[in-house]
C-alpha cells in the first residue's frame, strides 16, 4: 500500500515539473519583471522617482527589454520587510517573473533575498546594499546596480583625511547601516575623532545633540542621516548659526530629494555620491534632461539607479538572445557595460559596482533652483571592502 | 561637562518641556474632568500643524497665519467633541479607546487625502530665524526662546484661568463631581465643548511650534502623545500644575540623558558598548523615571482630588 502512495506521489510530482516546464515555455517568450519600491508613506518620496525613472528606461528602449515582449509588475512594499517578502512570493509564484527589482531599503533585502535567490529568480537591486550580502553570502543570482553602502563613508574618510581636516564629529542614528556607515568612514579616515554620536532612529529634533556638538569644537561633521532625518538635522544645524561656523559633510543626506526642502539651509555643504546630476556622459545628460521635462523636478540618485536597472536588463537579455538559457544570461549580466548613468559600468566578483566615488557640493542655480554639482573624484574605480570574502568566481 | 554647556541643554530641555506641557495641559483636563482617554488628542496637535502650515501660506504673513489657526482649531476641536466624543463619556475606558484610536486613523487618513503622504517642510521668517547670545559663546535661536516665552505665558493663563476664575471653578468642581454640577444648573455639556476644544487648542499650538523646527506629517502626533501620557501620569491625572512640573521634568530628563549617558558610560564601559547603550538607555529613561515616580506616588505628584 505505501508503494502505491509513493508511485502516486511520484506521478504527481513530475505530473506537476511538467505542469511548470510547459508554463514557463509559454512564459518565456515574456521577459516579467517585478518592480518593488516604497510607494506610500512618508519614505514616498524616494519611491516615486525611482517607479518614474523605471517607467522612463522604459520609454527609451521602446517598452521592449532585449527586444522581447515584456510585463512590467509594480508593488508597494509600505517599508515593511514582511510586505515586501509577500510581494516577493506573489511575483514568483502566481506572475512568475524572472527578474525581481526596486528594493530601497537594506533590511528589506536583506529579508527578500533568501526567498528570490533559492526560487531561481533574478534580484537587482536598485538601491540597497547591504554588507550582508556582499561578502560571504553574495550570490550568482544577485546582482546590485546601485553601490556597496560603506562606499560612501569611506569616499568621505579619504577625502577628508587628503584634505587634512582632523578633529571630525561624527553622527548616525542607532541602527545596523548606522554603524556600517561611520565604521566605513573611519576605514579610510587617518585623522582624530572629537565624537561619535548615534541618535534615535527617525529623531526629528536634534538641538541637544548640536549644542553638544557645538561645545566640543569640532573642526568638521560628518553625518549620515537619510530622508526625514537629514532635512531636519540640516534645517536644525542652519538655525543654530552653524553652518557657517563649522563645515557639514554628509553621506545620503543631501540629494535631489531633500534640497527642495532644505534650500539655503544645505547650500555650501559637501556630500559624496556615484552619480549626480551633472555628470556629463551622453546617457545621463539624456536622462537628466527628459526626466526634467517630463517629472519637473531634478531626478535623485535613486531615480539614476532605477534607470540603470532598465538598461542593464535590456543589455543583458539583448546579449543573452533571451531568457531561456540563464547560464547564458548570468554570463552577459556579469559583462555590465550598459549604457549606464555613471557612463561606464563594471561589476566586482560579488556582482556588486566598481565606480568612481564623486564629491559633490550644494550649490543654489541662477533660476533659483538647487542642485548638487561635482567637485571631483575622490575614488576612481573603487570595488567594496566585502567583495574579497566572496567566494564567487568568474 | 562645562556647565556653560550644561546651562544651554537646561534651555533645551524646559523648551521641549514646555512643548510636552502644551500637549499634555489639554490631555490632562480631558482626562480628568470628562474621564475621556483621548488617544486623538496628537491628532489635533497634527491638524494645528497643518492648519498653521497652510494659513501662513495663504496669508503669507507667519504671525497672522499662526493667529488665524487658533481659532480654526478650536472649532475642529469643538466639532470632534459634538459629533464623536460627547456618546462616549458613559462608556467604559475600552470603548474610548476604541473609539478615539478609530479617529486617529480618520484624521491622519483626512490629512493624506487633502494635503498627501509627503511631509511639509516650512521655513521661519527672517525675524525669528536670527539668535541670541544669552550663554556666552553659545548662540541660542530666537524661534526656541519664543517657544519656550509661549510656552510659560499659556501655562500662566491657564493658571489664572483654573485658579481665579468662575469657568475655573466649573472645571474644578466638575472634576470632583461633575454630576453636582450639573444638577446646580449649570451647562455641563457645552462646558465639556469648551474645555475640550481648549485643550485642542493647546496641542494645536504646539503641533504650530513645532512645524518650523521639523516637518508637518500624518501621525507626527503620535509619538508625542505617548510622552504626553507619561507626563500626566507622572503629574497626577487632572491636575494642570502637575502637568506643568511632569512635563519641565521629563523634558529635562529626556534633554539630560541624550546627551549625558552616552558619555557618563563611557567612563565604565567600553566606547562601543556605551555608543549601543546609551542612546537605547537614554530612550528609557523617562519611563524608568515613571516607574520610579509611581512606585513612591501611586497617583502621580499632584494628584487631582476627584472622586
Amino acid at each position: 500500500m505505501s508503494k502505491r502512495i509513493v508511485m502516486r506521489t511520484i506521478s504527481l510530482i513530475s505530473g506537476v515539473a511538467m505542469a511548470a516546464t510547459a508554463a514557463t515555455t509559454v512564459t518565456a517568450e515574456t521577459v516579467k519583471v517585478g518592480f518593488i519600491t516604497t510607494l506610500s508613506g512618508p519614505a514616498g518620496i524616494i519611491g516615486k522617482p525611482m517607479k518614474n525613472a523605471f517607467e522612463l528606461g522604459l520609454e527609451h528602449i521602446g517598452g521592449r527589454l532585449g527586444g522581447m515582449d515584456t510585463e512590467i509588475i509594480y508593488g508597494d512594499d509600505k517599508r515593511k520587510p514582511d510586505v515586501a517578502k509577500q510581494l516577493v512570493n506573489k511575483m514568483i509564484k502566481r506572475d512568475r517573473v524572472q527578474f525581481i527589482s526596486g528594493i530601497i531599503w537594506s533590511n528589506l533585502l536583506m529579508a527578500v533575498h533568501g526567498p528570490v535567490t533559492r526560487s531561481k529568480t533574478f534580484l537587482i537591486s536598485s538601491n540597497a546594499g547591504p554588507s550582508g550580502v556582499a561578502g560571504k553570502k553574495c550570490s550568482k543570482d544577485f546582482f546590485n546596480v546601485a553601490f556597496q553602502n560603506d562606499m560612501m563613508p569611506e569616499g568621505m574618510g579619504k577625502y577628508m583625511t587628503a584634505k587634512k581636516i582632523s578633529n571630525v564629529y561624527l553622527m548616525a542614528p542607532n541602527y545596523q547601516a548606522g554603524k556600517d556607515m561611520l565604521k566605513g568612514f573611519k576605514r579610510m579616515f587617518k585623522g582624530k575623532i572629537t565624537g561619535e554620536v548615534y541618535t534615535k532612529l527617525g529623531q526629528k529634533d536634534y538641538q541637544a545633540e548640536i549644542s553638544a556638538l557645538r561645545a566640543a569644537k569640532p573642526s568638521a561633521v560628518f553625518v549620515f542621516l537619510p530622508g526625514g532625518m537629514g532635512i531636519n538635522f540640516v534645517k536644525q544645524y542652519a538655525q543654530a548659526g552653524l553652518s557657517s561656523q563649522i563645515p557639514l559633510y554628509s553621506a545620503y543626506t543631501v540629494d535631489a530629494i531633500s534640497l527642495p526642502a532644505l534650500k539655503d539651509a544645505a547650500v555650501g555643504t559637501f556630500g559624496v555620491q556615484h552619480w549626480s546630476p551633472d555628470l556629463g556622459n551622453s546617457v545621463n545628460r539624456r536622462f537628466v534632461s527628459e526626466y526634467r521635462k517630463k517629472y519637473g523636478k531634478t531626478p535623485p540618485f535613486y531615480a539614476a539607479q532605477a534607470y540603470d536597472t532598465v538598461m542593464f536588463l535590456d543589455n543583458a537579455i539583448r546579449k543573452a538572445g533571451g531568457i531561456g538559457d540563464r547560464k547564458k544570461l548570468r554570463a552577459a549580466m556579469r559583462v555590465g557595460d550598459f549604457p549606464s548613468t555613471r557612463g561606464t559600468f563594471k561589476f566586482n566578483n560579488n556582482h556588486f559596482p566598481v565606480q568612481n566615488i564623486y564629491l559633490r557640493e550644494a550649490v543654489k542655480e541662477a533660476d533659483g533652483s538647487y542642485v548638487t554639482k561635482t567637485r571631483g573624484v575622490i575614488l576612481s574605480a573603487h570595488g567594496d571592502a566585502y567583495a574579497k570574502s566572496c567566494g564567487m568566481k568568474w | 561637562m562645562d556647565p556653560l554647556l550644561l546651562l544651554e541643554q537646561a534651555f533645551n530641555g524646559l523648551q521641549f518641556g514646555v512643548m510636552l506641557f502644551l500637549i499634555a495641559a489639554g490631555l490632562t483636563l480631558v482626562f480628568g474632568i470628562m474621564d475621556l482617554v483621548n488617544l486623538a488628542h496628537g491628532a489635533l496637535v497634527m491638524i494645528g500643524a497643518y492648519l498653521a502650515t497652510t494659513l501662513v501660506a495663504w496669508t503669507d504673513s507667519f504671525i497672522l497665519g499662526m493667529i488665524l489657526a487658533l481659532p480654526a482649531t478650536f472649532a475642529v476641536g469643538a466639532l470632534v467633541e459634538v459629533v464623536a466624543l460627547r456618546t462616549l463619556y458613559r462608556r467604559d475606558h475600552l470603548d474610548q479607546v476604541l473609539a478615539t484610536f478609530g479617529l486617529i486613523l480618520f484624521f491622519n487618513e483626512v490629512v493624506r487625502i487633502i494635503w498627501g503622504p509627503i511631509s511639509l517642510y516650512s521655513g521661519l521668517p527672517d525675524y525669528l530665524s536670527g539668535h541670541v547670545e544669552i550663554i556666552p559663546g553659545a548662540p541660542y535661536p530666537v524661534f526656541r526662546l519664543l517657544i519656550i516665552a509661549v510656552g510659560l505665558a499659556v501655562a500662566a493663563i491657564i493658571y489664572f484661568i483654573v485658579a481665579h476664575t468662575r469657568l475655573g471653578m466649573l472645571i474644578r468642581a466638575g472634576a470632583s463631581n461633575n454630576e453636582m454640577v450639573g444638577a446646580l444648573g449649570v451647562n455641563i455639556k457645552s462646558l465639556f465643548t469648551f474645555v475640550f476644544a481648549l485643550g485642542a487648542v493647546f496641542a494645536g499650538l504646539a503641533g504650530m511650534m513645532l512645524g518650523p523646527l521639523t516637518s508637518v506629517e500624518p501621525g507626527m502626533g503620535e509619538p508625542l502623545l505617548i510622552l504626553a501620557f507619561v507626563v500626566i501620569i507622572i503629574g497626577g491625572i487632572g491636575s494642570i500644575r502637575g502637568a506643568f512640573i511632569a512635563a519641565i521634568i521629563v523634558g529635562l530628563a529626556d534633554t539630560m540623558g541624550r546627551v549625558l549617558l552616552p558619555v557618563l558610560l563611557r567612563t565604565v564601559v567600553s566606547d562601543a558598548a556605551a555608543d549601543t547603550a546609551g542612546p537605547a538607555l537614554a530612550s528609557m529613561l523617562i519611563y524608568i523615571l515613571m516607574a520610579a515616580i509611581l512606585v513612591v506616588r501611586p497617583r502621580g505628584l499632584f494628584p487631582a482630588r476627584t472622586g
